[in-house]
């Protein structure tokens, strides 16, 4: 009986498996699909690599060249075929694989990611904590009022006003770029920031600026959900029972807070990614979403192509594999599937 | 450990110290970065500034719009067709090979088969060389823009880029879409060498040693370029110090930059000029001279540049700014609104009518503004202006379709000449020829006859009468709505010698920049 019902569940988890697979697949195919739809419409990449001189004819030549002239569907299988392969075509922009400029641009972003995500998590615990316990007094209040302000103002003025603060009138920190980085590997593809003062010097405001969106919401919600479990049954029972204020407060009550703030963590850094695009703007940091912007500005369209299905490949990838996990962990849900 | 940072700080001191004495260093902050290092691949602002940088050129252009030697030493014409060049002695490529008359005659032929200068060589029959620093430059019919073109000849090192290259490619095929030798490497004969260079991150240059200009001013030894698109990061970065020099200044900060007291702000009026276009095959009432003459009169061109330009432009009532061979000094700005109202009762259309307007709007400096305040200013004659505005990767595609009855465009002369702008916007549109390539609407054959006949005119009073002329008749003719002149704006620390290096072509000679 046991064994059967062993094979039964393994038999729902691999079918389970292969039906978000296949759905990761359609999701990608038809991320790409939107991609090519939209890239006319972002203008004609010709333009941008020729001189305003240049004959109509002698562009419309250049274009077919490229293979720009072709219809829809050729040109769609043509870019399925090269990216089975691995090959995502060209950037017209960089002059180089498509690929190769994504994940030169990568390691910008995911290094502004994690010094912005230090931030949110060095300064959002101890004030979310602190504002819980002691939601009286004078800093809880000016926190609280501070984090609103946050809330409000958009990334973009911050970075600017940063910038203005503390590069222009204070000069204690650089205004735009990366600074010195070093060459993790030796082979070119992740410029550090993180190992030279320089570079960490440069991170501080754009990691600031970018933190300054999802801080005062951890803020908020660590409080709150503090101050919900602080008014539960087993805390008033700790407290009856004699503990100290700081076992009370760190074990039994910060630990439970944890849970939900470590699953909306999660969700949030995904949004954060994309305010990557205006923070990286602003400081002329080399990341993804500088790239994107110059793709956008210049109709690299090719380089957009590829840029939306490697970031979107990402985030499927990243999804189907927490579905899946989901289902060894929760049965109800491979189970809710089946039928 | 205090004792050790103390030491990593003394350190740290001294060492700056070494470095930052003797050597002059330059970073400078521009909108954008040059796409490659081959001159001859693309021809744009960007790449013509580097190529000023890193190769020379037969003559360049002074502030004063003459010629100043480079390459050529001297320079006379032979017959109608033919000018002879003398060129420098004892000129050195980056690579260490010597200059000489060959290099000119393969930079020239290379270029020929460029896509995007073969347009401009059209006039050109042909490079010749007469001894190792003597060639013959002729063309195909009598052409006064010889030496204004010869600012294009920049030398390239013809040993260098000669052969093939590791991928098995010839190292001077010019490719703008994928791999070549010359898009990475360089061996001009100009006063910077390229080290290091990133698309869309840095260049790094360093002074030629052997460079052949000894009388050059220039002290920098160090020059770095760095891509900062957005206009107040530049400013930003400028006014904090960690850019020397930025261009251009958007005109929203110029009092901000002029107020600071360790930057300046230096500008120079440009010879790019910002008009609107009727199209006279689209709207009936356009065909109406008169009512040309009412929208003429019913822009406030002057307040554009006071207002929205904040004063860095010049106002402009013709295409040729002063200096040019055209510009007719009688040719004045026209804002009158009562005229222009009964303009439009003459011609019948005192109700007004509606129109469509298409305009950039990261194309140049406040397109969009430019063109909202326009459509408004249409409005107290009215005219209904229908307003739609997109970035350029967008704009140029609706241009070539003549998408609207109003399109902005602005132009600068590849050839610093009035005739160039009648050959690009003002001439009819014939897809054969290539003329009137950005002319959407307007023709008139007496203005396709002078243009024509300017080209060929060698006697430089005659042709200076036939430009003229032209701009009299766009004026009379209403052709097009003129805005202004853009002026260069430069923003740079104060002990920069930015006044004696910039020139109304943009095209600022880093080369003889003085650091005090």
């Amino acid at each position: 009986m046991a064994v059967s019902k062993f094979g039964k569940i393994e038999n729902h988890m691999f079918a389970f498996i292969i039906r978000r697979i296949i759905q990761a697949l359609l999701v990608m195919m038809i991320i790409s699909l939107v991609g090519f739809a939209i890239k006319n419409k972002i203008g004609d990449p010709v333009r941008d690599l020729v001189g305003e001189r240049v004959t109509p004819g002698e562009r419309a030549e250049i274009a077919d060249n490229m293979g720009l002239n072709d219809p829809f569907l050729i040109q769609y299988v043509r870019f399925v075929k090269h990216a089975v392969k691995g090959d995502l075509g060209r950037s017209f922009l960089y002059n180089k694989p498509a690929l190769e400029v994504i994940i030169k641009h990568a390691p910008a972003t995911i290094e502004l990611l994690i010094g912005s995500a230090l931030i949110i998590i060095l300064v959002s615990l101890p004030l979310g904590v602190y504002s819980a316990l002691k939601p009286r007094s004078l800093l809880s209040r000016f926190t609280m009022s501070f984090s609103t302000l946050g809330v409000s103002m958009p990334v973009f003025f911050t970075a600017i006003l940063l910038i203005y603060l503390f590069a222009v009138n204070l000069q204690v920190l650089p205004s735009y770029g990366r600074g010195e980085t070093v060459d993790l590997f030796g082979n070119g593809y992740w410029n550090t920031g993180f190992l030279t003062i320089d570079g960490l010097k440069h991170l501080i405001l754009p990691c600031i600026s970018l933190s300054s969106i999802m801080l005062p919401l951890f803020i908020r919600l660590i409080r709150s959900e503090m101050m919900e479990v602080l008014e539960t049954e087993y805390i008033k029972y700790a407290w009856a029972k004699g503990l100290s204020p700081a076992r009370v407060w760190l074990i039994h009550a910060f630990k439970n807070t944890l849970l939900p703030v470590v699953t909306v963590f999660g969700v949030q850094m995904g949004l954060t990614f994309a305010f990557t695009i205006l923070t990286e703007l602003v400081f002329q940091w080399q990341g993804m979403g500088f790239m994107f912007l110059e793709a956008v500005q210049r109709a690299d369209t090719s380089l957009l192509v590829a840029y939306l299905v490697v970031v979107g490949s990402v985030f499927v990838l990243v999804n189907t594999i927490v579905d899946i996990l989901y289902g060894f962990i929760n049965p109800t849900v491979r189970i809710a599937g089946t039928k | 450990m205090k004792k050790l940072v103390l030491l990593a700080l003394s350190l740290f001191l001294v060492l700056s110290f070494t470095v930052s004495a003797g050597a002059k260093t330059l970073k400078v902050g521009l909108d954008a970065d040059p796409v490659s290092l081959d001159p001859q691949v693309q021809l744009s602002g960007g790449m013509l500034q580097l190529s000023h940088w890193v190769f020379d050129p037969l003559v360049r252009w002074t502030q004063e719009l003459t010629f100043e030697p480079r390459l050529a030493t001297k320079w006379e014409r032979k017959d109608e067709l033919t000018m002879r060049f003398y060129l420098r002695k004892g000129v050195k490529f980056h690579s260490g090979n010597t200059f000489s008359a060959k290099d000119v005659k393969w930079s020239f032929d290379r270029m020929r088969t460029s896509v995007d200068f073969k347009g401009l060589l059209e006039p050109f029959d042909g490079c010749y060389i007469i001894d190792d620093y003597t060639v013959d430059i002729k063309t195909k019919k009598p052409y006064a823009l010889l030496l204004n073109m010869s600012t294009y000849f920049f030398a390239m090192d013809s040993e260098f880029y000669t052969g093939t290259d590791a991928n098995g490619q010839p190292k001077d095929a010019i490719v703008k879409i994928g791999e070549s030798f010359a898009l990475n490497n360089e061996s001009g004969t100009g006063p910077f060498v390229v080290t290091k260079r990133e698309q869309g991150l840095v260049i790094e240059m360093e002074r030629f040693k052997d460079y052949w200009d000894k009388n050059c001013p220039g002290n920098v030894t160090k020059f770095t370029l760095v891509p900062i698109k957005e206009n107040a990061t530049r400013v930003a970065a400028l006014l904090s110090g960690d850019v020397d020099f930025i261009s251009p200044v958007p005109p929203q900060d110029f009092r901000r930059v002029n107020s600071d007291d360790k930057v300046k702000l230096v500008t120079i009026s440009g010879g790019r000029i910002i008009t609107f276009q009727m199209n006279q095959n689209r709207v009936e009432a356009l065909k109406d001279v008169r009512v040309r003459q009412a929208i003429v009169h019913a822009v406030n061109n002057a307040g554009i540049v006071q207002k929205i330009m904040k004063g860095t432009a010049t106002v402009a009532a013709q295409q040729g700014p002063r200096g040019y061979a055209g510009y007719k000094e009688t040719l004045k700005p026209r804002y009158d609104l009562k005229k222009a109202k009964a303009l439009m009762r003459e011609a019948g259309y005192a109700n007004g009518f509606e129109i469509t307007m298409m305009a950039p709007n990261n194309r140049y400096v406040n397109d969009a503004k430019i063109a909202e305040a326009t459509a408004q200013m249409l409005g107290k004659i009215g005219i209904k202006v229908n307003l739609k505005t997109m970035p350029k990767a967008q704009y140029w595609n609706e241009f070539d379709a003549r998408a609207a009855d109003m399109m902005m465009i602005g132009w600068h002369s590849d050839t610093e000449d009035s005739g160039n702008f009648s050959e690009f916007l003002m001439m009819c549109e014939n897809k054969e020829t290539g003329y009137g390539q950005y002319n959407s609407g307007y023709c008139n054959p007496k203005v396709d006859e002078l243009t024509i006949a300017a080209q060929s005119e060698t006697d430089l009073d005659k042709r200076t009468a036939m430009l003229q002329e032209i701009e009299q008749i766009l004026y009379d003719d209403a052709a097009f709505i003129p805005f202004h002149w853009q002026n260069h704006s430069y923003g740079a620390k104060k002990n920069l010698k930015v006044k004696e290096i910039i020139n109304a072509m943009n095209f600022p000679y880093f080369g003889d920049l003085v650091v005090e």
